[in-house]
């Protein structure tokens, strides 16, 4: 199948932010701006690899903790506890509410396992030029980026659930740094993903056509 | 510098193609790898106004209203999304919370605020101040609204605490619900052709 050329082969840039298809300058030192929403042009989101495993490293480290840390204590009528998020998720899972435990236990373990996977794939592959299923790392990237912020269900919960049970010596629900630990994660795995340019993805196919 | 805006680039994977018209309710779409190129709006401006409108009030509803009411043996409380921000700005997570209230309070503020500000001053015929501004600061926040995760959060909240305290909803939570909807209709769409709608008024006035 013949496909229409890309924008480097017509000597133009697309502006990342507004879509404008612009002449593409000759580089004269200073950056060339985009004539209609001002923002800075480039081919290629600056740094794009680099920034992505630097921040994907960064998210893996910060899961340790958010999953080895409590990220609530809970005192009822004096008897106090502190949780984990896979406790709380198996908590769910003894009372019987199964499809909770699974909501909770997708947006914890399932997401993010599956970003810190597909984003390295992903930056592993694009850093190899790999012409391997482009089509499908394409929509791999699209995927994460659709179901990247689901993980800060968690967070969203402790925060509700504190801000409830607030019956000084009868009940209280607090926040516990686990749950940082969490919402650092999913930030930085946001961030990995949005450094991530997916046209590198399709860099790959014009190498192996020039060595055909 | 020369610009060509009868021409369009994918987002993914930079393929340049030749814009067309696309009817209501289609969807054009990248050959190489699929990705949507541009959709027609099924909204023009004054629709589109008139939701980020009612936005603005669902926002108001959910964010000045108690989402949970609880009782728990003749104790009474209830929680607004901004007491669930406080929660976590008192805690040992509190740097957390920043993030909370950016996706929770700050992002669709400031998305139904800059909206209707565009919008606003687009169907009265005139280019709003600070256009570029505002247009690229929409397009930025986009990733960080996450209300739809908050209502989620909040459902497994109630039944969380359902097992072992009373339970009723407040108003907060069916605005929510509304703003959940609304801000998927009015922010979670190509904006881009604004821009276009913008230029072409220039062009008129300059040719007039």
């Amino acid at each position: 199948m013949k496909y229409s050329p890309r924008a480097v082969h017509l000597g133009v840039i697309a502006c990342h932010l507004c879509g404008l298809v612009c002449e593409s300058v000759p580089d004269q030192g200073e950056p060339a701006h985009c004539p209609r929403c001002r923002s800075r042009l480039h081919r290629r989101r600056p740094d794009s690899i680099a920034r992505g495993w630097a921040f994907l490293l960064a998210g893996l480290i910060a899961y340790i903790p958010a999953n080895v840390l409590p990220v609530m204590y809970s005192s009822l009528f004096g008897h106090g506890s502190e949780s984990t998020i896979l406790h709380g998720v198996v908590e769910f899972w003894a009372s019987g509410s199964f499809g909770i435990a699974l909501v909770i236990f997708i947006a914890s373990v399932g997401v993010p396992c599956t970003k810190f996977l597909v984003l390295g794939t992903l930056l592993f592959t694009a850093q190899r030029r790999s012409h391997w299923a482009m089509r499908e790392r394409a929509r791999l990237y699209r995927l994460i980026e659709l179901i990247g912020y689901w993980s800060m269900l968690d967070v969203m919960v402790v925060a509700v659930v504190a801000a409830l049970v607030k019956f000084q010596n009868l009940s209280v629900i607090e926040p516990r740094a686990g749950i940082f630990f969490f919402g650092l994660m999913v930030i930085l795995t946001l961030l990995s993903a949005m450094s991530f340019d997916p046209r590198l993805i399709w860099d790959g196919e014009q190498d192996h056509a020039s060595h055909a | 510098m020369k610009t060509y805006p009868y021409l369009i680039a994918c987002e993914h994977c930079d393929t340049v193609y030749q814009r067309f018209a696309v009817t209501s309710g289609e969807v054009a779409r990248c050959r190489r790898c699929s990705a949507v190129l541009y959709r027609a709006s099924l909204l023009d401006v004054d629709r589109w106004l008139a939701l980020t409108v009612a936005a603005a009030i669902a926002f108001v509803i959910a964010n000045a209203c108690p989402v949970i009411r609880i009782s728990f043996h003749g104790l009474h409380n209830e929680a607004t999304l901004w007491d669930a921000t406080a929660a976590l700005a008192h805690s040992p997570a509190s740097p957390i919370a920043v993030v909370a209230a950016l996706a929770i309070i700050v992002a669709p503020m400031l998305q139904i605020a800059l909206l209707g500000w565009v919008l606003g001053l687009a169907r009265a015929g005139r280019k709003a101040p600070g256009f570029a501004q505002a247009m690229r600061l929409l397009i930025q926040l986009r990733p960080w609204c996450m209300v739809e995760v908050c209502m989620l959060g909040t459902l497994v909240a109630v039944i969380k605490l359902s097992g072992f305290l009373q339970v009723l909803p407040g108003a907060g939570i069916w605005g929510m619900a509304v703003l959940m909807a609304l801000l998927g209709l009015i922010a979670n769409r190509d904006m881009r052709w604004l821009w276009e709608l913008n230029e072409q008024r220039q062009g008129n006035e300059v040719s007039r």
